[in-house]
């Protein structure tokens, strides 16, 4: 199929160029002099040295980390399970609740993040708790997570050679035993991954965090919206290059560290 | 001598029905109970409020009603308003619009990174991934700035007697386009790019060698060998893309209000909760339908989607 | 009252149901202690099955299965003292070969010195001191194999059950790890139930042989008893193979008979322990290849010669097999390539074949 080779070159190019042309522009105008954004005036990097000072950007960044890691950690446990037991045990209704799980999936993050608000509501009428706030961007944020765990992990016990279990009991293992010295780390691998691809979907995520958070605990998705909103500043363009810079750094570094691991894993 | 069967044996170990029902409550159960608790119960609240009424200062009170569907399907008080109607029509086409753009796309740049040497195709994938991963909202206002009327694409617009000169190009239904795409794209080409790299290309040759054309060849002998991958990658393009809400957001205006939007409006501004819950219960039976169709033509593989 | 060590395993009346299948139908046997025990046969035929509810990783729907006199039914699969060599090895990939070797022993608390004294010694028996710290990825299959014999071992079971180990290794590997295995086997003296679809593998590592056949035992004998006097034409021809003869009867004497064949007249011995059927008016009648003789066409006149025409011929290298007509049936010879060069029969050639009366057969069915 080597005929398609031009065509198909130029159309990818310019369709990777279409992709990263905004994630470039970014970066490109975080050097702009203009101070109220618009056409370019010139080079300069005091935006940069600016971030620094700001500290609605630096407490807006420690939120957006710590909300990951509170919900990561316990989204990654509570989803850790629920693939465990989704792989291997039986119960009625199993199959609904399976369908149930891809729910947050595919639902357009405004139905989630809405739905969470007017549930705070409600509760916060009645037991007077839920103020929106950290804990109920976390408890958001959990519940979003929990199923992509559960999915990834779930896929990676389904992969895994019966025998391997089966010759830990023929050995003299008991239940408990086998998960620990067996089961247990040949799955790491696998919740690792599901922590990933959580702590990614709780850094990136906008809307269910917008409508869930309150005073105090804004994050840096939420600040970039509103300074959008009110006009595009070269310090925003700075501070998101930083964000991309560390996103494609995360990621790069996500492959090297999978690619050992699969030798021992499988 | 006939053994009461007790249960079966599972890697190993002997389990009865009820052992799987006290394994699955103790792995299971707190996951379970947790989205039954924090997705499922606000979703229904969702749905309960949106049979309310709004107060005066916009808190949620009874009566119950169904005035909020009623002025959902257009029948206001002024006679037939198809405003919301329309919003839907405007979603689900940009949600249509997105995916099928996408698969256009998307098709190439699958088999461009299925045909690249081995060395190179975990860079091509690599490099489809990182914006992927990179942060929405990040990359659609950036759009802003690629759009604005003294850069580049809409001087060249401009010059083509495409656009007016001097104007941005958002916000408009082309900008938004332009940034749904930007976003969907990688969605659609994962999975695609998992069924094309599957191809088996014995089948093309066997066909070339029967005597058909390039084309055809394509047609007959290759795509219908990604149409699993394909409608996987759709069907995640589609259904988030009608209830998107930053991009129309950033890159449209009040022209070009989609089902996101309307219910971001009614949430925030206009503080007109029930009719909110109302659009948003409209949203979720919307996305249960696709979803529906998408499980009864996927048959059993619906949850290989990721 | 029997002895309660008496067998390693006894088997009675095992039936395994899969949905309407059969897999094991009425199943009964007993295997003694230290005996090198093989299940054959093809693939479905329950083998497996068996071996796997022997081990615990299933259950019988019907039957009893006691353990050196011991009723297992109750007693899970990681409490009874059977160790498996699995087909897929079925090696921890996480831990490395000493680590696997060790693990039985360390989930029975065995003490720490112990553990690596008997995990040294199983190595040394099966040569792999060398790969002790290696992990399972890094092993050739032959290795994977003789760490995957070595782990089991080493918690010195009562009985090690090996389901198709050799499978997955090419022939001479395979060949000689069968002569390895034997020779493990006679100095641990240990009770090894093997199944395997190599008949050939069975006939020179086993002690008894019990041949299945769609959930049932067929024929259970030992390893050349069952070659050299199978009763069923599946088991004649499933070990080895066999020539095979409608005959009938046409003259009864006390030690023998006459009977007449498509091939020719014959005469048969009843021989020691004669089947049922010898007493019919007519059955059917086995010969091995091997048995028949091929000699110069002047000798067809004597008792058991028969006039054949060689139709085909097959250089295995050491040896020849021959396609005989003989009337309206064909035959088959086989002949160990004695002399060098042309061992003097050629395609198209008359010849005469010797068919012993010894060597002549009767079978059950």
């Amino acid at each position: 199929m080597r005929r398609l080779s031009l065509s198909l070159w130029l159309v990818s190019g310019f369709l990777y160029a279409f992709m990263y042309a905004p994630i470039v522009v970014v970066m490109v105008f975080s050097f702009n002099a203009a101070r109220h954004g618009g056409p370019w005036r010139g080079f300069t990097t005091q935006w940069y040295a600016r971030l620094l000072d700001s500290p609605d950007k630096i407490d807006a960044t420690k939120n957006t980390i710590v909300l990951a890691i509170i919900s990561t950690i316990i989204a990654t446990i509570l989803g850790t399970m629920l693939g465990y037991g989704l792989s291997r045990y039986r119960f009625p209704g199993k199959k609904l609740f399976s369908w149930l799980m891809y729910i947050p999936v595919v639902i357009p993050d405004i139905v989630m993040a809405v739905a969470m608000l007017s549930f705070y509501a409600l509760v916060r009428d009645w037991l007077g708790l839920f103020e929106l706030g950290m804990t109920t961007m976390v408890i958001a944020h959990i519940t979003f997570q929990i199923p992509f765990v559960a999915i990834v992990v779930r896929s990676r016990m389904v992969g895994m050679d019966p025998a391997i279990e089966e010759a830990a009991h023929d050995l003299g293992a008991s239940t408990w035993q086998t998960f620990w010295n067996v089961t247990f780390p040949l799955m790491i691998p696998g919740v690792l991954a599901g922590a990933m691809l959580a702590v990614t979907l709780s850094l990136d995520d906008f809307v269910v965090s917008f409508f869930t958070t309150g005073p105090g605990a804004t994050t840096l998705p939420i600040l970039i919206y509103s300074s959008v909103k009110r006009g595009i500043t070269p310090d925003i363009n700075a501070l998101s290059t930083l964000i991309v810079l560390a996103s494609v750094a995360g990621i790069i570094g996500a492959t090297l560290l999978q690619r050992p691991r699969q030798q021992s894993g499988e | 001598m006939v053994n009461e069967r007790k249960g079966e044996v599972q890697f190993g170990e002997q389990l009865t029905y009820r052992g799987h029902c006290v394994r699955s409550a103790l792995t299971s159960g707190p996951g379970i109970l947790w989205v039954s608790i924090f997705l499922l119960v606000p979703l229904v609240s969702i749905a309960v409020i949106s049979f309310l009424s709004r107060g005066t200062y916009g808190e949620i009170q009874r009566p119950f009603t169904v005035e909020n569907f009623v002025r959902f399907m257009g029948f206001g008080f002024f006679g037939y308003d198809p405003l919301y109607p329309q919003i839907v029509l405007r979603s689900l086409v940009l949600g249509a619009g997105t995916a099928i753009l996408c698969v256009i796309g998307g098709l190439p740049l699958a088999f461009f990174i299925a045909a690249m040497p081995a060395r190179y195709k975990n860079l091509a994938l690599t490099l489809v991934l990182i914006p992927f991963w990179t942060n929405l909202l990040i990359r659609t206002y950036a759009w802003q700035i690629l759009l604005a009327p003294e850069n580049p694409l809409a001087r060249l617009l401009a010059w083509l007697h495409l656009a007016a000169p001097g104007e941005p190009l958002y916000p408009s239904a082309f900008a938004i386009y332009i940034g749904m795409i930007c976003d969907y794209l990688p969605f659609l080409v994962m999975p695609l790019y998992a069924s094309v790299e599957k191809i088996d290309w014995s089948i093309a040759e066997a066909a070339m060698d029967l005597g058909a054309d390039g084309w055809r060849v394509f047609w007959h002998a290759v795509l219908p060998q990604v149409v699993p991958g394909l409608v996987a990658g759709v069907i995640l393009v589609f259904i988030p893309a009608m209830g998107q809400f930053v991009i129309p957001d950033l890159l449209g205006g009040a022209k070009t209000v989609m089902l996101g939007n309307a219910i971001q409006q009614q949430f925030g501004p206009s503080r007109d909760w029930p009719f909110g819950s109302a659009i948003t219960l409209l949203a979720m039976a919307l996305v249960m339908i696709g979803l529906y169709l998408y499980a009864r033509s996927a048959g059993e593989k619906g949850g290989d989607i990721l | 009252m029997q002895t309660t060590n008496s067998y390693a395993i006894e088997v009675e009346n095992l039936v395994r149901r899969f949905g309407d299948v059969e897999a094991l139908s009425n199943v009964s046997l007993r295997i003694r202690k230290g005996e090198f025990f093989s299940l054959l046969g093809p693939s479905g035929c329950g083998k497996t099955t068996l071996l796997r509810i022997i081990g615990g990783l299933d259950i019988p729907d019907e039957g009893v299965v006691r353990i050196g006199g011991v009723d297992a039914r109750e007693i899970a699969a990681h409490r009874r003292p059977v160790n498996t060599v699995f087909q897929s090895y079925a090696l921890f990939p996480h831990l490395s070969v000493r680590d696997n070797i060790a693990f039985g022993l360390r989930m029975k608390k065995v003490a720490k010195p112990e553990i690596e004294r008997r995990v040294r010694k199983v190595m040394e028996l099966v040569e792999i001191v060398p790969l002790a710290d290696r992990k399972p990825a890094q092993l050739s299959g032959g290795q994977k194999q003789r760490v995957a014999l070595a782990r089991a071992v080493v918690n010195e079971p009562q009985v090690l059950l090996l389901d198709e180990p050799l499978g997955a290794l090419d022939l001479k590997l395979r060949k000689q790890l069968q002569v390895e295995l034997l020779n493990l086997q006679r100095r641990l003296g240990i009770t090894f139930v093997y199944v395997t679809h190599d008949q050939e593998e069975a006939l020179v590592m086993s002690d008894r042989i019990a041949v299945m056949r769609a959930g049932k035992i067929e024929q259970m004998d030992e390893a050349e008893a069952l070659y050299e006097h199978p009763r069923t034409r599946y088991v004649s021809q499933f070990l080895g193979s066999c020539n095979i003869l409608d005959a009938t009867v046409k003259q009864r004497g006390t030690a023998g008979a006459l009977v007449d064949t498509p091939v020719g007249g014959l005469r048969v011995e009843y021989g020691s322990n004669p089947p049922e059927a010898v007493w019919n008016d007519s059955f059917t009648l086995a010969i091995r290849p091997e048995k028949v003789t091929l000699c110069a066409p002047g000798e067809s006149g004597g008792e058991n010669r028969l006039k054949v025409i060689v139709e085909q011929l097959l250089y295995v290298g050491s040896e020849t097999h021959y396609i005989l007509r003989a009337g309206p049936q064909t035959l088959s010879a086989q002949a160990m390539n004695v002399k060098v060069g042309s061992q003097g029969f050629d395609i198209g050639q008359e010849a005469a074949a010797f068919l012993p009366a010894a060597g002549l057969l009767v079978l059950d069915d």
